[in-house]
């Protein structure tokens, strides 16, 4: 019979680290039922009948975040055979405030004091017999950095659920209150699984909403309980969830009195300490998080990235491959719609997006030691200030910074943000900030449409950072971002050397899970808008095209131009050129350039400046109308391998659903107020769409000025209420 | 009332009760920050908030309005 370890800690004890030592290679890796939770198991080297599994870095197990939920329903309902309690011995205070909940389970523990290490090497020393004594389990001493004595505990781990002997945990609360969990105890006898009995207790002392869902007491139990719960209120005055977290730490503190000895005087700075007191000093923090911020863009976006993109995407796909594969599937006769098929539309399709998976691994690697060594918390500590505002977090700024360059990286990036809500919410503005791709449309209307103004560039910037800005502060108020209020209340781990492992798994697990995404649904998107851009009808019978003007997509875009009319821009070209930029952004000028009849290559003579070639294409547009289409095709829904990204991070379709429409609603409302309100200015026209117009203008300020709706508990409407 | 807020950067203060509720009260709880506890603040962001505390011997950053709901001696 096999043996589930559960892998339990604090965020930054080391957990991950362990993991790897202990599983190696093989590790599965998905995400816990429902939710958007990474979850990981793994089989212990060498020992094919113990399996690993890693819950969640968590604090505490109260009912409030996600990953805490995950983590006790799991211990609870699927019963592991032990649990491998991680504790980083350098922070061991809070880190055994968790332990002292995990020991309440009625599940054999093993505690592993991990970074025993940087322990020693502070000059402290922590008296191994006498806390294992204390808590009734027992502690190994393990640097999992270092790979010392994580095996060790394992295998402990393993014998002790196979001996299956009872473990005696401490009562670690005062006599009134063990006076009070008796009397609940009492109550809830025999309504509970025996070995749940104290958790369920204690939880049901401190309120716990979820827990009281689940039992489903009668009325008369919970009055019961909930008059025991008011007495001892009264007679400690606090209230019960403070009462167990005041008195959890009590017992701890006396515990680490007794058991650890620091060498180090208070007041003295550890190295860590040094490090921090100029990277996120007061006049230095910022310049510095500019100079890191830099060079990751540097290197990701603009050198090392930009190389390997085009190398990738020029060379391996397009002449390579799909040069190569082309003429073969000539060569041995294939019919030229298969060839087109193949080498156009699935070799195409998904070599684009393949080609930023190098450019996106450079990224993550470096994220990756970014997040390891520490600095990521304190980008976030830096950068906190300017973001909430706009419901986002410190740590957004790096996906947005990506998302100049690739918007399929920038969204992969918003993985290191914690809180769900912070994260979904970037991952829905990210992509407003115009991408590589999207500068030769840029580059296409300031040069054709007006003339290669200097002001149409810097203005798609700006565009894009009052589309995130004014986004936040939509959807920071609605229903779907409701839920519990996101603290910002974060530990700010100390720094340490990456570890190599780490850093390499952690980049090539994210590229991977990208690499599977562009297989399935990019893929298939591409073939359907390459079947519908190369076949329709010619002189009466279906069949491949040679010319766009009359494939299917053309008769959709004749059916679709109208809905753009408003906009400015209600050709049935610019309709097929939007949708060509679903494939890839600049689809939109080499789309025009076909549409539109121009000699040669329109993105080619876009990069050459030559725009009096595109006069063709600036005569369907009026300056207005042009930008209005800038503007749409700027804001609406990305490419399909950004969607592809999109659809990865939110982990469900739902949300990738309300993502596009939003990000599409929201582009329609912008580039119609811009056009006819500009229209109104400029000649004084005045109509229907006027008047839409300003009635879509008058919702906007609505909904970005409005008191947020009952129910939508926004971190400071939480704190004011109680002040 | 004197909350953690008012602390000037570079001195401690001991928490006498912590106000607020719900969610983010738990997680300062969880985090160390109980009654009795000795909280030391370290510096504040170059953005002017949040600042960050030495609690429990490790660096936790709080929002400046949350430490309006800490009250210190």
């Amino acid at each position: 019979m096999s043996i589930k370890i559960a892998l339990a800690g604090n965020p930054n004890s080391g957990k991950t680290t362990m993991f790897n030592n202990l599983t190696g290679n093989r590790q599965y890796v998905g995400n816990w039922p429902g939710v958007t939770v990474e979850k990981k198991e793994g089989q212990l080297k060498g020992a094919d009948d113990v399996i690993i599994q890693d819950l969640p870095g968590i604090y505490s197990l109260s009912p409030y975040t996600l990953e805490e939920v995950v983590t006790r329903n799991y211990l609870i309902n699927e019963h592991p055979d032990v649990i491998l309690n991680i504790v980083d011995g350098s922070n061991i205070e809070r880190n055994l405030y968790l332990t002292t909940q995990l020991m309440e389970l009625g599940l054999p523990v093993v505690i592993a004091l991990n970074m025993i290490d940087v322990v020693r090497k502070n000059g402290d020393s922590i008296n191994l017999k006498k806390l294992g004594q204390a808590l009734g389990c027992e502690v190994i001493e393990t640097s999992a950095l270092r790979g010392e004595g994580s095996r060790e505990a394992a295998l402990r781990a393993a014998q002790l659920a196979k001996a299956n002997q009872k473990q005696e945990h401490p009562h670690v609360f005062s006599g009134t209150v063990e006076h009070a969990l008796a009397h609940i105890e009492e109550a809830i006898s025999g309504k509970v699984e025996k070995d749940h009995h104290r958790w369920y207790t204690i939880k049901l002392f401190e309120r716990d909403e979820k827990v009281k869902e689940q039992l489903k007491l009668d009325a008369a139990t919970l009055n019961r309980i909930e008059q025991t719960i008011a007495s001892c209120e009264e007679e400690l005055d606090d209230d019960a969830e403070s009462i167990i977290t005041n008195e959890r730490y009590t017992y701890i503190s006396k515990l680490v009195q007794s058991c650890v000895t620091k060498s180090r005087k208070k007041g003295d700075l550890s190295t860590s300490d040094k490090i921090d007191r100029v990277v996120t000093n007061r006049i230095l923090g910022l310049p510095i998080f500019a100079v890191v911020m830099f060079i990751v863009y540097y290197i990701s976006v603009t050198t090392v990235g930009d190389i390997v993109t085009g190398f990738t995407n020029d060379t391996l796909f397009g002449e390579w491959i799909q040069g190569g594969l082309g003429g073969w599937l000539e060569g041995i006769n294939t019919a030229p719609w298969l060839t087109g098929l193949i080498v156009d539309g699935i070799v195409g399709g998904v070599g684009a997006v393949l080609g930023f998976v190098p450019q996106m691994l450079i990224l993550f690697f470096l994220l990756a030691l970014l997040e390891d060594c520490g600095y990521m918390a304190r980008i976030a500590f830096v950068m906190d200030r300017l973001f909430r505002r706009f419901g986002l977090s410190g740590k957004s700024f790096i996906p947005m910074l990506i998302g100049t360059g690739c918007g399929v990286p920038g969204i992969m990036a918003s993985r290191t943000i914690e809180n769900e809500r912070d994260r979904r919410m970037t991952i829905i503005t990210t992509t407003f900030i115009p991408c590589g791709a999207k500068m030769p449309i840029v580059a296409l209307i300031a040069g054709a449409v007006f003339g290669g103004a200097w002001w149409v560039a810097p203005s798609a910037y700006f565009i894009g950072m009052a589309a995130i800005v004014i986004s936040g502060l939509i959807l920071k108020k609605t229903k779907r971002f409701a839920g519990d209020a996101a603290p910002f209340v974060m530990e700010l781990p100390a720094y340490h050397w990456p570890s190599a492992s780490n850093v390499l798994r952690s980049t090539w697990e994210r590229g991977w899970s990208f690499i599977k995404r562009a297989g399935t649904i990019i893929l298939l998107s591409s073939i359907v808008i390459w079947f519908l851009s190369n076949f329709g009808m010619t002189d009466g019978t279906f069949g491949m095209v040679e010319d766009m003007n009359t494939s299917i997509l053309a008769s959709i875009g004749n059916v679709i131009a109208p809905v753009f009319a408003p906009l400015g821009f209600g050709t049935w070209q610019s309709s097929v050129a939007t949708f060509m930029g679903l494939v890839a952004k600049e689809g939109v000028v080499s789309a025009f350039g076909v549409l539109f009849g121009v000699a040669g290559e329109a993105m080619e003579l876009v990069e050459d400046g030559a725009f009096g070639e595109l006069t063709t294409i600036a005569s369907h547009f009026t300056a207005l109308g042009g930008f209005s289409f800038l503007i749409f095709n700027l804001l609406c829904a990305p490419c399909f391998a950004a969607i592809g990204a999109i659809r990865r991070e939110m982990n469900n379709a739902g949300w990738t659903w309300f993502a596009i429409a939003y990000q599409c609603g929201f582009a329609y409302a912008i580039s119609l107020i811009v056009y006819q309100l500009g229209m109104l200015f400029t000649a004084g026209q005045l109509g229907v769409g006027t008047v839409c117009a300003l009635l879509v203008l008058a919702a906007l300020l609505y909904l970005l000025f409005r008191k947020p709706p009952k129910g939508v508990s926004s971190n400071q409407s939480a704190v004011r209420a109680t002040m | 009332m004197k909350t953690l807020k008012d602390v000037a950067i570079g001195s401690s203060a001991k928490v006498v009760r912590l106000h607020g509720e719900g969610a983010v009260k738990r997680r300062i709880m969880d985090m160390g920050i109980t009654k009795g506890v000795e909280v030391y603040v370290r510096k504040v962001a170059p953005l002017g908030d949040p600042v960050e505390l030495t609690v429990r011997g490790y660096e936790l950053s709080l929002r400046k309005e949350d430490c309006a709901t800490i009250e210190v001696e």
